[in-house]
């Protein structure tokens, strides 16, 4: 985890709004990330949080707010801008999305084989130094994500979000699926990795022990917007009734365990 | 009565929907089929997914047709004794209709349906936004590939198809109908231009186009889970099969009309 109090705002989210049908997933979402900062968003399933994640990036488009990244406007920029702006992020999804097709090393070097030509024995090598950077078999670049066990396929995916070394890293739900110990070395990973290059963090999880673990700040939403952010050592005393809940794992509160469907991929927004 | 006027709506308002959401997909492919870069690795890969392995269920469909048009037609023309026009019955059917449009609907079935679960699949295990986010456009790496492979490999595949058939017609009317051999070879050329074998294969490569575009259309607009990717393939092959024979009938229309 970092010391980055003082250090300047890199992700700065106002009042963000997204609606699928009648279904209002975000209602004024507010967010801010300094740089070098690891940021938890929790909250119960189906919250909206992997929409919010979405509509960071651009994947899926919100309908109105702002996102700033370093001080720049990235709603409504043009699609040019937003895949220039998409180079600077690596991120992981919740069960991996490697690609079936595609052996470990070209997963793991898809992105810097799309910038540049690349030799396959280039490639290979520099595949081979980042799984071993996590402690992945040499004999694993040549699987298939099929062939790999949950836990490996998590590393490879990690493996895939930082080989272009990019500024700032998005986990959703890197631990999910994963036994206790499993889970404890993917946090492990993804702190080394972060610390390595200096990345800003934004991660999704359910998993409070990831999240002590890996967290320096934590937010909470609840109905589309958060209701709660402060330092990880303070989430067990925030007053809160929803986030005392959800931080203690309580049956019994305000939180439903029936939440909206805020599925995105049945709202597939037409490709550009 | 108001109950039927709105689901007669709801019903309208869904399925134009659907084709403007076609319309707009098959644009925006369009243009990505035409804008570099181009996944030459991936054409490559598409191409022997749908034409090589196409092959053997094409031959066979084709060659089996025309085995049963030569018994066919020599049955029904033995009745105003015409049997002698069999070999150009048969290889007129075979090049102008029976090529394409038999070829088309079994790779509809073999390669529409293995691309809308292919990317159907990748649609609900978020690949597709793993795509997106490692700087490579879904349309024209998943998109474009295959549509191009099913435009250059539909038309190879019918000519052999064609080929397969004419020789089916040929077995049947040599060593069956005690056609001579040379002759039944040369009643076979003697009345087929270029116009009849060049349509066929213009068809079949709009039928590829077809193909292919339902199979990513639906792929790609999958709904969640299994039973989501089974409709799309389901949706594919369906609405595949019968944009091939409306486009068929469209086609030979325009040029033998």
């Amino acid at each position: 985890m970092s010391e980055n109090k003082t250090q300047a705002v890199k992700i700065e989210i106002s009042n963000l709004k997204k609606q699928f049908g009648t279904n209002q997933v975000l209602t004024g979402f507010n967010l801010s990330i300094r740089k070098g900062e690891s940021l938890c968003l929790i909250g119960t399933s189906g919250c909206g949080k992997s929409v919010a994640l979405k509509c960071l990036i651009g994947l899926v488009s919100a309908d109105s707010g702002s996102i700033k990244v370093d001080g720049h406007e990235t709603i409504g920029q043009s699609r040019a801008e937003n895949e220039a702006l998409l180079r600077r992020f690596g991120m992981t999804f919740q069960f991996g999305a490697l690609f079936d097709s595609l052996p470990i090393w070209e997963n793991v070097t898809f992105r810097l084989r799309q910038k540049e030509k690349l030799s396959k024995k280039i490639a290979r090598e520099i595949a081979g130094d980042i799984i071993n950077q996590l402690g992945l078999a040499p004999h694993v670049l040549d699987l298939f994500p099929a062939e790999l066990s949950g836990g490996m396929q998590k590393r490879a995916a990690i493996a895939r979000a930082i080989a272009d070394k990019p500024e700032i890293l998005l986990f959703d739900e890197p631990t999910s699926g994963l036994d206790p110990i499993t889970s404890g070395v993917i946090n492990d990973l993804i702190l080394n990795s972060v610390n390595r290059l200096g990345a800003t963090t934004l991660t999704i999880s359910h998993d409070m022990a990831s999240v002590r673990q890996i967290a320096d700040t934590v937010a909470m939403i609840h109905q589309g917007q958060i209701i709660w952010c402060g330092p990880v050592a303070d989430m067990h005393d925030t007053g809160i009734a929803e986030v005392d809940q959800f931080v203690n794992g309580k049956a019994y509160g305000p939180l439903t365990s029936n939440p909206p469907d805020t599925n995105v991929a049945q709202h597939s927004e037409m490709p550009v | 009565m108001i109950g039927f006027v709105q689901s007669l709506g709801a019903s309208v308002l869904a399925l134009s929907r659907m084709i403007g959401g076609i319309v707009l997909f098959t644009a925006i492919a369009l243009r990505w089929v035409l804008v570099p870069p181009f996944y030459g690795r991936q054409i490559v890969r598409q191409m022997v997914d749908i034409g090589y392995y196409s092959l053997p269920v094409v031959g066979l469909t084709t060659l089996f047709s025309g085995m049963v048009l030569a018994l066919q037609s020599y049955t029904g023309f033995a009745r105003f004794s015409a049997e002698d026009t069999v070999a150009t019955v048969v290889v007129l059917s075979i090049t102008r209709e029976l090529g394409p449009v038999l070829a088309g609907l079994m790779v509809a079935g073999r390669v529409g349906a293995s691309i809308a679960a292919e990317i159907g699949t990748m649609r609900v295990t978020d690949q597709i936004d793993a795509l997106d986010t490692l700087s490579t456009r879904p349309m024209q790496y998943l998109v474009g590939p295959r549509i191009i492979a099913g435009i250059v490999c539909l038309p190879i595949l019918v000519l052999i198809g064609d080929i397969i058939g004419v020789f089916g017609g040929y077995l049947v009317g040599v060593y069956n109908l005690d056609f001579n051999a040379s002759v039944y070879l040369s009643k076979t050329l003697e009345f087929l231009e270029f116009e009849d074998v060049f349509i066929g294969l213009v068809k079949a490569a709009i039928f590829g186009f077809i193909i292919t575009l339902m199979g990513c259309y639906h792929g790609y607009y999958s709904g969640r889970g299994a039973e989501g990717v089974g409709k799309a393939t389901t949706n594919a092959v369906v609405s595949a099969s019968i944009l091939i024979l409306i486009a068929n009938y469209t086609v030979t229309a325009l040029f033998f009309g």
